[in-house]
């Protein structure tokens, strides 16, 4: 079979949204929008939603450091226990680490997800979140924004919003977690 | 991951698997009892029944505050003050109560088989809080968490067991689930506190406190349970006590990273000195406060998710 028609067949089956280079960039820049929102990160608290929202969290982190010359608190906010499928599953989800650094009253609090979906993950984290405290704010940043919400949530900073059909997946690798970093468009079910 | 029964009755029942499920899970809420707002909406909506027939503190309180803690509505039953004093049978409480739906039955019962027997009759869920000399999964399940927490592994741990380990529940379920988890367990105590089949449960056997505790990671100490003697296994309390309680001198023997345990309630000054209780190897309360983790456990496992059918 001719190369072209591998390449093309191929194609149909994962479409690759970001590389490595491109995450790379697109944290940066959410990173200075963050700064530029917050007028600094003198405040700000970046949390992540396991598992690849908490590497996100610390790259974030790390970016916002680089350009502000200063750590900002960064831990994890698992929603696990607030999700409104749990008594639906038969299965238990696993329960992932819960890491509040610092007290969240009055903090500007950034939560980090790597793909924005239907919204429920984000509705059940703020949640867990307020169990801890009250935040003066909560903002929501996302690697990929694929549409699709059934809750009114909408992301503060957003990577990249692709339009979606719900028969693909929208996958996210990093290096940290898997070895490699990009972000795939595959058809669902596939998780490979 | 799920357990694959709907009852936990026993440590013997559970595999490896499961029993790391559990002390995985209960590390992961272990947090949620250090909060300033002590509470998961995860069990909304679900009713925990604790149905005692046996005195207790720890064990009952324990499940009760997990119950809440998952936002579940626990209910408390101790049978001085229920209609068992009328001559209501088991059989008949347990089933009154299962007219009113619950999703979980906690027991506890001075005859061994009584959960087992249980979870036959009832569609809920049923845990053993302690039956008779049989098993207390929960406290051998919380005994292995606080262990792994101390020394980050249970693997190749050599553990002994002192006291009367013929009537000790705790002792079965411990020995059950530390050798699945493969640790080496040794008991220790008079032969009249040893019991018969200890064998075929995979233990070696000591009657010398002081030579079995000199190579060890972990002592469990048991309380002498002057309520399930029939007839005297020891000549007298003092003697028990010089020989196998543990005190500051006999526990110069052992390494000096050993740690203590105790399923409570102490007799001080019986099996363990107020020194040793209250010193620094001790992990009694450690185990109390990792008891409600393990306990928010069972339940987000036995009824955190879907009912299946059938």
């Amino acid at each position: 079979m001719p190369v072209q028609v591998w390449r093309y067949f191929f194609a149909m089956k994962k479409k690759t949204i970001l590389d490595e280079k491109g995450i790379e960039r697109t944290l940066s820049r959410i990173a200075h929008e963050i700064i530029e929102r917050n007028k600094g990160s003198e405040n700000l608290v970046i949390l992540g939603i396991p598992t690849r929202g908490v590497n996100l969290a610390r790259k974030l982190e790390g970016k916002v450091a680089d350009i502000e010359g200063v750590h900002v608190p960064v831990g994890s906010v698992d929603a696990t226990l607030y999700r409104d499928d749990i008594a639906l599953k038969e299965d238990q989800p696993t329960l992932k680490r819960m890491d509040i650094p610092i007290p969240v009253d009055g903090k500007n609090i950034v939560l980090v997800d790597d793909v924005l979906f239907t919204g429920r993950t984000i509705r059940a984290a703020m949640n867990a979140l307020m169990d801890f405290g009250r935040p003066r704010l909560i903002q929501l940043a996302v690697l990929i924004d694929r549409g699709h919400r059934e809750l009114p949530i909408k992301a503060d900073y957003i990577g990249k919003s692709i339009p979606t059909s719900l028969k693909e997946d929208v996958k996210v690798s990093l290096k940290e977690t898997d070895g490699v970093s990009e972000v795939v468009v595959i058809p669902a079910g596939e998780d490979n | 991951m799920r357990l694959k029964s709907k009852d936990l009755i026993s440590t013997e029942d559970l595999s490896r698997d499961e029993i790391e499920l559990l002390i995985s899970t209960a590390e992961s809420f272990k947090e949620i009892s250090e909060r300033d707002i002590k509470k998961v909406p995860t069990l909304r909506g679900r009713t925990i029944i604790n149905l005692f027939y046996e005195s207790s503190t720890r064990t009952r309180t324990s499940f009760e505050i997990a119950a809440k803690r998952m936002s579940a509505d626990a209910i408390n039953i101790s049978t001085s003050s229920s209609s068992v004093v009328k001559g209501e049978t088991l059989r008949d409480t347990a089933k009154n109560l299962e007219a009113m739906n619950p999703d979980c039955l906690v027991v506890r019962h001075s005859s061994s088989g009584t959960p087992n027997i249980l979870a036959k009759y009832l569609r809920c869920s049923v845990i053993n809080a302690g039956d008779g000399a049989h098993e207390h999964p929960s406290q051998a399940l919380l005994d292995l968490f606080t262990v792994r927490e101390a020394k980050g592994r249970i693997e190749g741990l050599k553990v002994a067991i002192v006291g009367d380990i013929t009537n000790s529940r705790v002792a079965r379920s411990n020995i059950h689930a530390l050798g699945k988890m493969g640790a080496e367990v040794r008991v220790v105590g008079p032969p009249t506190m040893i019991p018969m089949d200890i064998d075929s449960m995979g233990c070696s056997v000591f009657h010398d406190l002081k030579d079995a505790i000199v190579d060890v990671d972990v002592i469990i100490m048991l309380r002498i349970q002057m309520e399930r003697q029939k007839a005297p296994s020891f000549p007298s309390v003092r003697e028990y006590s010089a020989l196998y309680g543990l005190d500051g001198k006999k526990l110069e023997k052992a390494p000096k990273d050993v740690v203590i345990l105790h399923p409570g309630p102490i007799n001080r000054g019986v099996e363990i000195t107020p020194e040793v209780a209250d010193g620094p190897c001790s992990l009694i309360l450690d185990q109390v406060k990792n008891g409600i983790a393990m306990r928010m456990a069972i339940f987000y496992l036995l009824i955190g998710g879907a009912r299946e059918e059938g």
